[in-house]
């Protein structure tokens, strides 16, 4: 009985590694063929370990191409970043309050709004305002990727804070407006400290979108100066300009580093985030 | 302290007449709409706004540089009778939608149920596991996964080792689509997380008491796990099927739309329209049949929604 239990734990496990090992195999490839010598890159290539250990393909994809280095795509792919979380953290507190706490008329029908553009495709609506953008003389610059994000561009922020807000008892607010608090005092005394490990969660899926996106400033950019790092290594891995292959590598890696870090340190935030959105919805 | 608050309200009850009602909903409106208000300058300027006019730019011939002229249909008509790439790409992103989504969501499923155990060490597969989805979506891994599958890469490497034939699969064809699908359903994460979850919410008795009657670990999944399960399923296929329509960057990156338009997604071809040729009226156009497509696909699921998606309580947010 105790054998048999014994084995199936092993079986389990060991089937669970071989999985495991498969799907995490592209990324342990990357980061080897990152160290390997020029030559070893394709030949044995599904082999993970290089002969010697070659740093210096960080160093020479850290030179980027032209004049501008990685360092340049970077600060700017920071800076975008950095607005757009700040940006999202501001629009989607703001209005899930006004959604989730606020008796206003009209609020069913433009709730329902808010929910129908969460499925729409963004393709839809991207050339119009491209064409918007265009006119306002924003093509070029970062304005297309930031401001967005402050008038509430990604409305599935917005619901998943509704969704936790209203799981915050309302006796709160009811005690805080007896004592005399305003509404903004309410919102800003009492439901913005309690929304904490949701604020975590937009701000760590705003970061993911933001740092990972390619569309939209594939679209929006053409100042090679201005490129965010996805673009910045897309440019960098064009079969036309690849002149090396191993610095390609490192600065793939070097890419989703910080990806990797964020995931390490807020894991929780970010499994917490995935179910909010679909078991309690 | 309760007597307190009872006082309070009836006070406050007293105190409001027809007029202040009305006055007191006034307010409520205004601070309601100034919170909303972000979002609704968004709504208006940058959603509603520009989608009326890509319906006017789409029944135009407008190319950024010019004035638009209208021309009626001829943007539709020609999608439809003289385009053969348009109905390529929609073939092609039917057949990658249909392709990925299942698999990517049983995938999700099995692993899902896997984890579903107090088993040590389940937290640290979890993580494991999620890892690529974390990645999956960004240049870097784009760009490996063409290397990984091209002539030389890992995966060749792997299959000549085996004695399996080898070929350049993202220039292949017939199998750069398979390519594309296959990353996609590699990124599984985030709908076997959300299955994770539901599976925890299913009460244990339910299988105690079906194990008892003698019911099969089969006939419990397809009895107990699967109707307890699919509002979750619903929510996982509406946004994943949504997400395999808007798919890009994978075709883009990987295989630029080819070889022989191959792996051609609407999306590819519509940024194409728009970018590359600055055909702005038909990209419009292109657009707006997205949103149909996408609109009859949702539409469609959650009308059979009601024959298959089982509500333990109605009611709830």
């Amino acid at each position: 009985m105790n054998k048999s239990k014994k084995r199936r734990t092993f079986i389990y496990h060991f089937s669970i590694w071989v999985i495991g090992l498969l799907m995490i195999y592209p990324i342990l490839w990357t980061i080897a063929s990152s160290l390997k010598p020029e030559n070893e890159i394709f030949r044995n290539s599904a082999s993970l370990i290089p002969s010697i250990i070659k740093w210096g393909n960080y160093a020479q994809g850290w030179q980027g191409f032209g004049n501008l280095s990685f360092a340049t795509f970077f600060i700017n792919s920071t800076f975008v970043t950095t607005m757009v979380v700040v940006g999202t953290l501001f629009s989607s507190t703001l209005v899930a309050f006004g959604f989730a706490r606020i008796k206003f008329r009209f609020r069913t029908p433009l709730f329902v709004c808010m929910i129908i553009t969460l499925m729409l495709p963004q393709q839809v609506t991207l050339i119009p305002q491209y064409i918007l953008f265009h006119n306002l003389g924003w093509v070029n610059t970062y304005l297309p990727l930031i401001v967005p994000a402050f008038i509430g561009g990604i409305p599935f922020f917005i619901f998943l804070m509704v969704q936790f807000i209203r799981g915050i008892p309302r006796e709160l607010d009811e005690a805080a407006y007896m004592d005399g608090c305003s509404t903004f005092g309410i919102f800003y005394r009492i439901i913005l400290p309690l929304t904490t490990p949701a604020l975590a969660t937009v701000a760590i899926f705003s970061f993911y979108w933001t740092w990972d996106d390619f569309m939209t400033p594939l679209v929006y950019l053409n100042d090679t100066s201005l490129y965010t790092v996805a673009l910045g290594l897309q440019m960098f891995s064009d079969p036309s300009s690849v002149s090396a292959w191993g610095p390609m590598f490192a600065m793939s890696v070097a890419s989703i580093i910080p990806q990797l870090l964020v995931f390490l340190f807020f894991q929780k935030y970010l499994v917490e985030g995935i179910t909010a959105g679909g078991v309690k919805g | 302290m309760s007597s307190n608050m009872e006082t309070a309200e009836l006070n406050k009850q007293r105190s409001r007449s027809k007029e202040g009602k009305l006055r007191s909903q006034l307010r409520i409106d205004l601070v309601g709409f100034a919170f909303i208000s972000p979002w609704l300058i968004g709504f208006l300027g940058f959603i509603v706004g520009p989608m009326l006019a890509s319906l006017y730019f789409s029944f135009t011939d407008y190319d950024l540089l010019s004035d638009p002229n209208w021309i009626g249909l001829s943007n539709y008509m020609n999608m439809f009778t003289n385009d053969d790439r348009f109905w390529k790409a929609i073939r092609v992103t039917l057949v990658f939608v249909f392709g990925s989504v299942p698999l990517k969501l049983a995938f999700a499923l099995f692993v899902a149920m896997l984890f579903n155990t107090s088993r040590k060490g389940v937290g640290l597969y979890r993580t494991l596991f999620y890892v690529p989805s974390i990645l999956g979506g960004s240049v870097a891994i784009a760009v490996v996964w063409k290397q990984l599958f091209g002539r030389q890469g890992a995966v060749n490497d792997i299959f000549e080792f085996l004695g399996l034939p080898t070929m350049s699969w993202v220039t292949s064809p017939d199998f750069a689509l398979s390519t594309l699908i296959l990353l996609v359903v590699w990124q599984f994460g985030s709908p076997m997380l959300i299955f994770l979850a539901g599976l925890k919410a299913i009460p244990k008795e339910l299988y105690e008491a079906a194990s008892v009657d003698g019911a099969s670990p089969i006939l419990q999944f397809l009895k107990i796990t699967i109707p307890m399960l699919s509002p979750v399923i619903f929510f996982n296929l509406v946004m994943q099927t949504i997400q395999g329509f808007m798919a890009f960057t994978q075709s883009f990156l990987i295989t630029e739309g080819g070889p022989l338009d191959s792996t051609l997604f609407y999306a590819v071809y519509l940024y194409e329209k728009a970018f590359a040729h600055f055909d702005m009226g038909y990209a419009s156009a292109l657009a707006w049949i997205l949103l149909l497509i996408c609109g009859i696909f949702t539409a469609f699921i959650f009308r059979t929604a009601k024959t298959w998606v089982y509500y333990e309580s109605e009611g709830g947010n």
